[in-house]
């Protein structure tokens, strides 16, 4: 695993304004030593692909609860792809139902994180994810 | 309260007491080092008449129905009436949400309570790019003023109360219903209902906002000032704790938060030229009742004494209901469990309960499966059922304030009053609400993230979740949806641009866009807009381009 910290994105894809959950999210991967930039409300699939690029995250975490998800994550994830950054780790959390997160997870989504989730298994999940990812870490993986 | 003599033999019996408490907890431990309230405040072991010795009984009680109201805002409460069962519903199309309300009316609701999705919230119609996969999905699709009397076809505006979630477009839903109303026949000064119209909170805690804080509270003091006129009986504003609770905020910060926005409101339509007496007497106020029972009935009460002594002294409102803190509240959607989720049922009992011993006007009581999706016909039923049990089965709407004089309920009182007040000062100092959004922002993430460490350490349980946890099985009927409704309600709005005279429509948005770089009241012009069937993302557009729009400031 990188000696430098893992860089995370956290997103409020949509238009909905709950952003109590990406909030303690945020803070929890900082207190876990992670790098956290939190975009805001109200960003679109593009928005949030340019600053994953911009901020050089390996991990994107995706909050929703309007029920959009099943077009906006997606197009998170094919966003990423288009522009050759397919090996960021996208996960995403909310109000999502059951049947929807084969598709997601198909469509790209590494994990869904639902209500009631702790903090330590968000973090144990994106080490572990980004420690098979990026084996050299951040700086050595040949994009900037 | 108590004589002095007495005071004094009953301090000395207390002593006594807590040298026998001492030697029993040394003993046996109790569950926990200490005890406190959600809020951080500690909780003794037992209240006595000591805990509560400096009250006095006219001056921070008093009557129900008078000054300062701690006991309730009518002099009988729900001896005469109970409070009104409204069920915040919507979504999908207005046919859709026009048919869940006629449900809900049949089954003994009293008020009806329209769930817009975010889209109309934010002032965007149902085609436009960013609504994509939003339509319809955490309430109803409301374009223009066709779909408005579809919502509320059949249904007779003058006998129904109907609350709006509402805010950033709030005077235009509020046209539209108005104009609904006309065509049903009913003159506005028979119109009952309440307009959320909380921006602030927006910006603090909720999110849909679209412009700035100036015109966004221009709108509503025009609000204000046109109701007091023509819609007299209509609640203008809902000024509302609900979504700061939810963002993680304690019980007192919510009563502080939600006042101090308060104040900034009363103080803006104060400095737009408007007489406090005249519009004071239509605020009404939401708030979360949460799981912390004695705190959120001691919260209810603190409130109510808190807002009748700013408006009182700080204002010199004169007439008594310029005083009244009136009050919808809603059971907290923040503490259901996707988890075992028949729990949630109790959960809300229990919190609604709070909230009726605190002397709410209104109530809404969650579903058990919120924590999943929307609610189904079944689940909304049994939430209604839970407030009637509520209102008419157990006794507790027998009497005025049951809890009124409880040592630990009084004492809590003061204490959350007290803090409260602390944190008004400190907001005053910063500039007032306006000012203080970032400070209070970051206030309620710290407390949010608090209550998550609690739950993950086990300090605080949660059934389900850190205990008692289970396999369990999901309920089924899960509230989906038609994806298929973006699709019906562009098609309705094409045809609706289509059939439309669009002279007129260009006419009365250039009129608007005139109006809107004046002082000039907007009401007037949006019910012209609406009737002339321009849309609401028409109308909100023509405001962005005069208005702006707002920029977050990331608070992280």
């Amino acid at each position: 695993m990188s000696e430098r910290p893992i860089r995370v994105l956290v997103a409020k894809p949509g238009l909905d304004g709950h952003d109590r959950g990406a909030k303690v999210i945020a803070q929890a991967l900082r207190d876990a030593g992670m790098e956290v930039i939190y975009t805001g409300l109200r960003q679109t699939p593009e928005q949030i692909v340019e600053a994953a690029l911009q901020e050089d995250v390996q991990v994107v975490g995706l909050s929703i609860l309007s029920g959009a998800h099943m077009h906006l994550f997606p197009a998170v994830v094919e966003g990423l792809r288009a522009q050759g950054a397919d090996d960021i780790l996208v996960v995403g959390g909310g109000i999502i139902p059951d049947e929807d997160i084969p598709l997601l997870k198909e469509a790209g989504i590494a994990e869904i994180f639902g209500p009631g989730t702790p903090t330590t298994e968000i973090i144990r999940f994106i080490r572990e994810e980004v420690a098979k990812r990026f084996p050299k870490g951040r700086e050595n993986d040949g994009k900037d | 309260m108590f004589e002095k003599e007495k005071l004094e033999s009953i301090r000395a019996a207390t002593r006594e007491y807590q040298e026998r408490l001492e030697a029993q907890v040394k003993k046996r431990p109790e569950r926990q080092a200490s005890f406190a309230t959600d809020s951080g405040i500690e909780i003794k072991t037992l209240y006595t008449p000591e805990d509560i010795a400096d009250l006095d009984y006219e001056r921070d009680l008093g009557f129900p129905g008078s000054y300062p109201f701690t006991r309730g805002v009518q002099p009988n409460m729900y001896r005469g009436r109970l409070w009104t069962m409204r069920q915040y519903a919507g979504f999908g199309t207005a046919e859709e949400t026009n048919a869940r309300f006629r449900y809900l009316l049949e089954q003994g609701q009293t008020g009806l309570s329209v769930a817009f999705d975010l889209p109309t919230q934010i002032g965007y119609d149902s085609d436009h790019p960013l609504a994509r996969g939003e339509v319809g999905k955490v309430g109803v699709a409301i374009d223009s003023l066709e779909d408005m009397e579809t919502l509320f076809e059949g249904i007779p505006l003058d006998k129904v109360s109907t609350s709006m979630t509402i805010n950033s477009p709030a005077a235009i839903l509020l046209a539209m219903y108005i104009a609904v109303a006309e065509k049903q026949g009913v003159t506005p000064d028979k119109l009952n209902g309440t307009i959320q119209n909380d921006i602030l909170k927006e910006y603090i805690a909720r999110g849909t906002y679209i412009f700035p804080p100036g015109p966004s509270m221009r709108l509503i003091t025009d609000i204000f000032a046109y109701c007091s006129k023509n819609v007299p009986s209509w609640n203008t504003i809902s000024i509302s704790g609900y979504h700061i609770r939810e963002a993680g905020s304690t019980a007192v910060q919510e009563v502080a938060f939600t006042l101090a926005d308060g104040i900034a409101y009363v103080q803006a339509a104060i400095d737009a030229g408007l007489n406090v007496d005249d519009f004071a007497p239509r605020l009404s106020f939401f708030f979360n009742a949460h799981l912390n029972f004695f705190e959120e009935i001691a919260k209810f009460r603190a409130a109510r004494r808190l807002w009748a002594k700013i408006m009182k002294e700080r204002f010199g409102a004169k007439n008594p209901r310029s005083w009244m803190l009136r009050f919808h509240t809603q059971t907290a959607g923040c503490s259901l469990t996707a988890q075992q989720p028949m729990v949630n049922i109790m959960r809300t009992a229990f919190e609604a309960l709070s909230a009726v011993l605190g002397g709410t006007q209104s109530l809404h009581t969650n579903s058990y499966d919120e924590a999943l999706a929307l609610p189904s016909d079944e689940s909304v039923l049994i939430a209604l059922r839970t407030q009637q049990v509520i209102g008419y089965e157990i006794g507790v709407t027998d009497t005025v304030d049951p809890l009124g004089g409880s040592y630990y309920i009084e004492s809590l009182t003061n204490e959350i009053e007290e803090k409260a007040m602390a944190y008004i000062k400190k907001i005053d100092e910063l500039g007032g609400a306006p000012e203080a959004i970032e400070f209070m922002q970051k206030e309620i993430k710290d407390s949010a993230y608090r209550y998550q460490m609690d739950i993950e350490s086990g300090k605080k349980v949660v059934i389900g979740i850190n205990k008692f946890q289970m396999e369990y099985e999901k309920p089924k009927n899960l509230l989906k949806v038609d994806p298929a409704v973006a699709e019906r309600q562009t098609a309705k709005l094409r045809a609706l641009k289509a059939r439309r005279d669009n002279q007129k429509v260009k006419k009365v948005l250039s009129n608007l866009r005139e109006a809107a770089s004046t002082k000039e009241n907007l009401m007037p012009l949006f019910i012209d807009a609406v009737k002339a069937y321009a849309t609401l993302g028409e109308i909100c557009d023509t405001l962005r381009e005069v208005f702006g729009e707002y920029r977050q400031q990331i608070v992280f």
